[in-house]
């Protein structure tokens, strides 16, 4: 049947099992958009500026384990897009961004709102398409769902022209795709499996390193089976957090910067890292030469570019980490490791890595503990960037797979609010809470307005401190405390709140922080708590900059909290 | 890390911009491209492209595999360590006269190049070669003074029956 671009755009991600869309229109995306008129079934969610429409997208995706749609238009539309598609490109998010682009005998031209954001997206997605001619759309629509959400997920683009929009072609979704340049492979080699299989066998010192990849294959279930069965510690990076439950007996935390000391401890100590779906990223590894020093290295991931790009493998294995998971363990003989884990457990217990002090006024990292408490644990949580994140990271003990959405390797401050959009369009129902850096949720805090237009129950946690955290504590230490641009003057959030008609509390004291988040959580929709906290605490432990893992700075606090864990299965 | 000079070939599909994220990739992750050729290959729709890269063995092992991840990249190999036939084209404008052109005539010959073109104060020399074959020609040929040069960047072909990827 004959229809238009948009029409066979819009059949096209119904195909591809689309229900929502995520976007702001203008000139040249209007014929889609008018076309959306028909498709009730394709939800739009009108957020207030394209870096929301990505982060909320891509949210959408890791809550979901479904490519997230944005559409924009041309121009300012699709440049605004680009922080969000930086930062699901870096986090590996399939994301599917749709923009408009000015009619085909304009490009080139320098018409109005022209802008090549094929050529200013090429390194920052996973393939990019500009679409030529109606009779492709089907096609590219196709291709993109697939290239985005196989192999190592990533961010697409189609930019759609104007008259493609609205140019007639037969809908087609039946073609076979033929991409002889994309073929990613799933099952790992037999040869690699029992080669590492042996390895672990041997290894006297194992740990897991358990990275974002074990969440994107839902691999939770094959890695605790290799945990439980040969008795080897768990530690994740900061976007494997979730990927095994935090309390477990095996678990240790997360490594890095700002990951609990015994973790790194334990890295530093190990003779064997078998890196489960991480790719080594500098803020997880310290320094490089510092690395594991005493350790052998399996590395399994899907992306083959990854194997040996920052630390020398012993045994690569590339392939989907659920697959290699379940074919390890087949060739696993179970194994007990009482010494090692008694070592870990004594390392766990001198350098507890959670504490809060005591103080009338608000640490940040009890008002997080608390909100933990009081949501069970079960929440899903997305972050700002910076000391809050961080705060959250340690203080949320996350036992449910996949419930931490953060941005890991774009940083990027922002994230959080157009994150919650999209986490709480994926997982209606569910407690959505939001970790708020005062400065972050500036930078993109009108999308309190996406929340209120489309009744989404997202309960803010804003850890107010007054200042751009994470930077003054680099100020603090290495920068002779000169707080240049660091102390920011805050707007009232609870006024800001209220203006966008969502109800809203200051916190001040300590003993007000357990009611406050009660009357967050009995309120049925979204809920803002400006939680006035110490400005200038800091986050531990903290492995400086250029530092090895072992080089981790502790707490200069004496007060600990202690490690919630099972103490068995 | 000791660096070398390291020929990669490239099968790619023929379409806009495969070669300008292909650059886009080198100028990104900071590889060293020294020469890159392009042309149609045997196979319909798909062109070959040959890249050299100066680095390090785990360097270039990168450029190959990140090369690889382009969706429009079909297939790459380093053929560095295999018996390779590996060729360029130069065409050199040298400066010449009544007293220099029958030196030059010589030296051309003995490079089994050719002079494809001959004007009033200069020749044009057209050679083909692997990189010394050009290098030393070039190198002979600049103390004439070289008005132009016109290289086409290396291609490579492994020898015997066996396809180079
Ligand atoms: C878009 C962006 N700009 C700048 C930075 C650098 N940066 C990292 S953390 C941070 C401070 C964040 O302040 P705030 O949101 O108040 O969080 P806090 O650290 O105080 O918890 C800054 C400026 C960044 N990560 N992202
Ligand atoms: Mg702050």
């Amino acid at each position: 049947m004959k229809m238009t671009g948009s029409q066979i755009l819009c059949e096209s991600l119904i195909k591809e099992g689309v229900d929502v869309i995520f976007g702001i229109l203008g000139g040249s995306i209007l014929p889609l958009y008018d076309t959306l008129t028909q498709y009730p079934q394709l939800r739009h969610v009108l957020v207030r500026h394209e870096q929301a429409a990505a982060h909320a997208a891509a949210s959408y995706a890791r809550v979901t384990g479904k490519p997230g749609v944005c559409f924009a238009t041309s121009g300012p539309g699709a440049t605004n897009l680009v922080t969000g598609i930086a930062d699901a490109y870096l986090d590996s998010t399939p994301v599917i961004a749709i923009t408009g682009q000015v009619a085909r005998p304009f490009i080139g031209k320098d018409a109005f709102q022209e802008i090549d954001i094929t050529g200013i997206t090429l390194p920052i997605t996973k393939h990019n398409y500009l679409v030529t001619d109606a009779g492709q759309v089907a096609q590219t629509v196709k291709e993109a769902f697939y290239i985005a959400r196989t192999g190592r997920p990533g961010p697409v683009l189609i930019d759609m022209p104007k008259d493609v929009q609205v140019d007639m072609a037969e809908f087609d979704y039946s073609t076979r795709l033929v991409m002889p340049g994309y073929k990613p492979t799933t099952q790992g080699h037999p040869s690699q499996l029992k080669k590492a299989a042996r390895v672990i066998q041997d290894a006297a010192k194992p740990v897991i390193l358990a990275g974002h990849g074990v969440i994107i294959a839902e691999a939770y279930d094959e890695l605790k089976e290799m945990a439980e069965n040969n008795q080897i510690p768990v530690i994740t990076t900061l976007l494997g957090i979730s990927a095994f439950p935090g309390s477990h007996f095996l678990s240790y935390g997360w490594l890095g910067m700002h990951g609990m000391a015994c973790a790194n401890m334990a890295i530093d100590a190990c003779d064997l890292v078998i890196a489960v779906g991480m790719r080594f990223d500098d803020r997880a590894t310290g320094k490089i030469s510092g690395f594991a020093p005493h350790a052998k290295v399996i590395h399994i991931d899907i992306d083959p570019a990854e194997i040996g790009k920052n630390v020398k493998v012993d045994v690569p294995i590339v392939g989907d980490v659920k697959a290699v998971l379940k074919g390890l363990n087949k060739y696993i003989e179970p194994k007990q490791n009482p010494e090692w884990l008694s070592h870990l457990e004594a390392l766990r217990l001198q350098h507890p890595a959670l504490h809060i002090g005591d103080s009338d006024s608000i640490l940040p990292q009890y008002a997080i503990r608390k909100i933990w408490e009081a949501t069970e644990g079960r929440a899903t949580v997305i972050t700002g960037v910076g000391q809050h994140q961080m705060w959250t990271a340690q203080y949320y003990t996350f036992d449910r797979p996949n419930t931490l959405v953060t941005s890991g390797g774009l940083g990027t401050m922002g994230f959080e609010l157009p994150a919650s959009v999209g986490a709480a369009v994926g997982r209606p129902g569910e407690d959505i809470w939001c970790i708020a850096g005062d400065g972050s949720i500036q930078m993109t805090i009108q999308e309190l307005a996406t929340i209120v237009q489309e009744n989404l129950p997202v309960k803010i946690a804003i850890m107010n401190n007054g200042y751009l955290g994470m930077v003054r504590q680099w100020q603090e230490m290495f920068y002779g405390k000169r707080y240049m641009a660091t102390p920011l003057a805050c707007p009232d959030f609870t006024k800001i709140a209220e203006a966008y008609c969502i109800p809203a509390i200051n916190i001040k004291h300590r003993q007000d922080v357990e009611p406050a988040i009660q009357r967050a959580i009995e309120h049925p929709g979204s809920f803002l708590l400006n939680f006035v906290v110490e400005p200038e605490e800091n986050v531990y432990p903290m492995v400086p900059p250029g530092a090895s893992l072992a080089e981790v700075m502790e707490t200069p606090r004496k007060e600990v909290l202690k490690w919630p864990r099972k103490s068995t299965l | 890390m000791a660096t070398q000079k390291h020929t990669i070939v490239a099968l790619v599909m023929d379409k806009p911009g495969v070669f300008n994220r292909i650059s886009s990739l080198f100028r990104r992750r900071g590889f060293n491209m020294e020469s890159i050729a392009v042309g149609h290959s045997e196979l319909a729709n798909i062109s070959r492209v040959t890249i050299v890269v100066d680095g390090s063995t785990v360097q270039v092992e990168q450029v190959r595999k990140q090369l690889e991840k382009i969706i429009d990249v079909v297939k790459v190999t380093d053929i560095t360590l295999r018996d390779t036939i590996t060729r360029e084209l130069a065409l050199m404008k040298v400066h010449a006269n009544s007293n220099t052109r029958s030196e030059i005539i010589q030296i051309v010959d003995i490079f089994r190049a050719k002079i494809v073109d001959v004007a009033g104060d200069s020749v044009t020399v057209e050679v083909t070669g692997d990189s010394s074959k050009v290098e030393t020609l070039f190198k002979l040929l600049k103390v004439f003074g070289i008005k132009e040069i016109a290289r086409t960047g290396y291609i490579a072909m492994t020898r015997g029956d066996t396809a180079s990827l």
